[in-house]
């Protein structure tokens, strides 16, 4: 597997404008004979497909939603970070720089790194001329907020929904080139393979998800930007339909997967209530600017009234460990913080699974009205919810899976290890280490999509002959056609007692006890064990009622099941090998004084896992990773 | 915990062309804090158990943001809770033996694909129209470089908070789109940046909500009670004059013959 990042040579501050510089063009007349397909209508691939198409380049998009403003991205809530320093409180391109590769835990690549801090700055640029409603002062500019892991103030937010704003500004751009016609948008329409002919992707197999038809689509590039993996947990943060099915597939038809273990446990959620439930539900975490986070300093409080426990009764745990971050700690470590308070017995409310997010002493600073115009919509949203009013009595929160760092390993351009097949946003592994954070991912999303596959995916087409479009009747798509079609029937045919959802939450709850916030060689080993049994059960019991080729959903989730109940195994996998605690990846067996004990010896690299065959243990290789601008150290925030 | 026992009555309709109807079904012990989408989940649970196919209804991110999720509950729109979405309506607003009505949207330009789920791609081609500004990527002046008061941005967020379900659609009686279309363009109206294409975006998402069958507004501001994010109907004074303006002033323009390319 050849695993050449392709990270140009120079002083990282000009290895960007030297790539660009470098890479070839495709002359303006010739770009509409390129035909470039975009599997997710996100921050990156709705991004991509827009600014691909005002380039010139003939764009079919594809979204499993019924319209690509509802893409994931939308349910992003605090901000987004950007080098501006309009603050003027000491930022620069160098500190997102130098902030995000320690808050990864020294797991990502400076190149990359480098680059996403650089293009920051032009993505608010780019936003506000779109029309995204950021947040501003009086005076007319723009206003910024503070996240985890930064001592500065560069996040940019539009209230609690700056997911949607931004999204909708992508969108905006998007339906301009749908209008016009050089993006053709597929929605409700699911991709369920990539098709690889001679080594190189030209086009994908994907379902109609109103009529179940199965259909094939060439072109000269195939772009991926379909999200993380969190739903194998079953319970996340992330909408229901997100799903690892395109990332998966791409590993099985020659990709490589990078980092799988690496996912982010988010340390603000509303706790789980019961088991019929669906999802967690999200408290941003721009909540840690004003919210205090403490539990009961004794256990026998757990059970009293939060007004009843006295100030000196209450443990503001992340004050007390970090003093120079506090409550703003990057999310790894206040969840595992969370974690450790609750197995010590201090956790409160039902199952002593929780703590408490207190704005108490904001309230009486700066009066409920101002708490009210900053966090107002996710203060309503905690009361519909849990039927508590937060503005009385303190939030309880408890951390959930929320982001996956890991995904599609990737090159500095963005392509896969599969020549012409390229992957951006949470799809693929290259940005965020072993950590991602706060307001990191719209960042990435956006750079990947407006600014940097404009470039390199020109740089790729520019050596492919645009008269070279696959026929969509060639022997490939004959056959990766007659793969999915089976694996369609196969999952109709079970027609056993089971429900998928069943499958789904049996899986979920196996992988977060062992493959979750603390992980170890036992745990692992059981997941192991069980998955490949869990699977086989799945093969024999589950049942999917309707049609096949009909509206289904239950043949659209049973699909994307399967698929994690595989992906599972190479996630465990790849946490069992990392015998090394980093980020969001925390082996009980490596730790020192309660933190993450980083092996730089021997994991100084990312894992990218191979598919082999079915049945076959998957190759691990590794892509070293040089730290020469960064200087490999303990993270510490205290 | 307290739980509740239900009777159902749910739309079913196999597909666009089908006649659809009313089924009545029993669930029971549904936690309080379980919310409506998850309630949904027992009764298909339920359902899948003695092999009958469950219902179809659209969700996604189940926490207020995608507008995926869209059902008629004893007549409605989302529930009938204020700014609230179906997926984050809680059980505990019930009672234990009540009965509750489950439908569809119910307009013209929003045909039934099966159960409870419709096809709102006539939305989209309002936007399509013109609800975009018209600046490709790497050609924004810096951020700061145009001041927006804050009223006006604030303004131009609360519009651009609708996040497009459709249920002012539901709720109207005319099935008109003026509530979410207005909501559209005064998110663009109340920034700079909006004002070059104002006119030709206003005459063009108008025009195109008219050609995808919504009906006309005639004032009844069902589709303010309804909106899950307390979009006002304020908005739609705003493209009123403009409209009027739009069919003096602007002249049509060709959007094929420039562009970036």
């Amino acid at each position: 597997m050849n695993l050449d990042a392709r990270i140009p040579d120079g002083p990282i501050e000009q290895k960007w404008s030297k790539a660009k510089f470098d890479m070839r063009l495709v002359n303006p007349a010739n770009k509409r004979k390129y035909k470039v397909i975009v599997i997710g209508s996100g921050l990156a691939g709705g991004a991509a497909a827009a600014t691909l198409a005002e380039l010139g380049y003939d764009v079919a998009c594809f979204c499993f939603q019924d319209s690509p403003r509802r893409a994931h991205s939308i349910a992003a809530q605090g901000g987004i970070n950007a080098a501006k320093n309009y603050q003027n409180d000491g930022d620069s391109v160098h500190r997102l720089f130098y902030d995000t590769v320690k808050g990864g835990d020294f797991r990502a690549r400076e190149g990359n790194v480098h680059r996403l801090a650089e293009v920051s700055v032009d993505i608010i640029d780019q936003c506000a001329a779109m029309g995204v409603p950021f947040a501003r002062e009086y005076g007319g500019t723009l206003a910024n907020r503070s996240f985890g892991g930064a001592q500065v103030s560069r996040t940019f937010y539009a209230r609690g929904q700056t997911g949607q704003q931004l999204l909708l500004g992508v969108y905006s751009a998007l339906s301009r080139q749908i209008g016009i016609g050089r993006v053709t948008m597929f929605p409700r329409t699911e991709i369920l393979d990539v098709v690889v002919d001679d080594g190189r992707a030209v086009g994908v197999v994907v379902r109609d998800l109103v009529t179940g038809t199965i259909s094939s689509h060439a072109g000269h590039a195939v772009i991926l930007a379909t999200g993380g993996y969190g739903n194998v947990f079953y319970l996340s943060t992330n909408a229901k339909g997100s799903n690892v099915t395109a990332g998966f597939r791409a590993y099985k038809r020659g990709a490589g997967f990078a980092n799988p273990c690496f996912t982010q446990i988010h340390p603000t959620c509303i706790p789980v209530s019961g088991d019929y439930q669906s999802k967690l539900t999200l408290m941003s975490e721009s909540l840690r600017n004003d919210g205090r986070v403490w539990v009961p300093k004794r256990k026998e409080d757990c059970g009293k009234h939060p007004d009843k426990i006295a100030d000196e009764d209450r443990d503001y745990y992340l004050e007390r460990k970090y003093p120079s971050y506090g409550n703003l700690s990057p999310r790894d470590i206040a969840s595992r913080a969370a974690k450790e308070q609750c197995d010590d017995g201090r956790g409160v409310g039902p199952g002593g699974r929780g703590v408490y997010l207190d704005f108490r002493d904001t309230v009486k600073r700066d009066g409920e009205a101002r708490v009210r115009e900053k966090y107002g919509n996710l203060f309503d949203m905690y009361q519909r919810i849990t039927g508590e009013n937060p503005y009385r009595v303190p939030m309880r929160i408890y951390p959930a899976v929320h982001y996956t760092m890991g995904g599609v390993w990737v090159d500095y351009h963005l392509q896969t290890t599969v020549p012409g097949l390229f992957c951006l946003g949470e799809a693929n592994f290259s940005d965020h280490g072993a950590n991602r954070l706060g307001a990191s991912a719209l960042m990435q999303g956006l750079a990947d999509g407006y600014f940097i596959i404009p470039f390199t995916l020109g740089h790729y087409l520019a050596g492919v002959n645009a008269k070279d479009l696959a026929s969509t009747t060639s022997a490939a798509f004959k056959a990766t056609e007659a793969d999915v079609r089976a694996r369609q029937d196969k999952l109709m045919n079970v027609r056993g007692k089971r429900s998928v959802d069943s499958f789904h939450k049996e899986l979920g709850l196996l992988l977060w006890d062992d493959c979750g916030m603390a992980r170890t060689k036992a745990s692992l080993e059981h997941a192991l064990a069980k998955i490949p049994e869990l699977r086989e059960q799945f093969w024999k019991d589950v049942t999917v009622l309707g049609e096949r080729d009909s509206f289904n959903q239950s043949l659209e989730k049973a699909g994307r099941v399967a698929d994690f109940l595989e992906f599972a195994e190479i996630m465990c996998k790849d946490a069992l090998v990392r015998e090394e605690s980093c980020g969001g990846h925390f082996r009980v067996e490596h730790q020192q004084d309660g933190e993450a004990k980083r092996d730089d010896e021997r994991f100084a690299h990312a894992a990218v896992w191979e598919y082999t065959g079915e049945g076959k243990a998957p190759n691990r290789h590794i892509e070293p990773l040089a730290f020469e601008n960064v200087k490999l150290a303990t993270r510490s925030y205290k | 915990m307290s739980t509740l026992n239900l009777t159902l009555h749910i739309w079913r309709q196999a597909d666009r062309k089908a006649a659809g109807k009313l089924v009545t079904y029993k669930v029971k012990n549904v936690s309080t804090h379980a919310s409506f989408l998850e309630m949904l989940d027992i009764l298909n649970e339920q359902l899948i158990e003695k092999g009958e196919e469950p219902v179809a209804f659209d969700h996604d991110c189940r926490e207020g943001i995608c507008g995926m999720c869209s059902l008629m509950i004893n007549g409605r729109a989302h529930g009938g809770q204020r700014a609230t979405t179906v997926c984050q309506l809680h059980m505990r607003l019930f009672k234990d033996g009540d009965e509750i009505y489950i439908e569809p949207w119910r307009a013209y330009a929003f045909p039934v694909i099966k159960d409870l789920c419709v096809d709102r791609s006539a939305l989209d081609k309002i936007v399509t129209a013109g609800g975009y500004i018209s600046v490709n990527v790497g050609s924004a002046p810096d951020a700061n470089d145009v001041l927006i008061p804050k009223e006006y941005a604030d303004r131009a967020f609360e519009a651009a908070a609708c996040i497009g379900c459709g249920a002012c659609v539901a709720a109207c009686p005319n099935g008109s789109a003026m509530l979410y279309t207005a909501a559209k363009l005064a998110h663009l109206h109340n920034l700079p940046q909006g004002q070059p294409e104002r006119l030709h975006r206003t005459k063009a998402m108008v025009s195109a909500m008219d050609a995808a069958g919504f009906g006309n507004c005639s004032n009844h501001y069902e589709c303010e009670a309804a909106c899950p994010k307390d979009i006002s109907r304020e908005v739609m004074a705003l493209v009123n004059r403009d409209y009027a303006k739009a069919a003096w002033v602007h002249r049509d323009r060709d959007d094929k013959g420039d562009g970036g390319g």
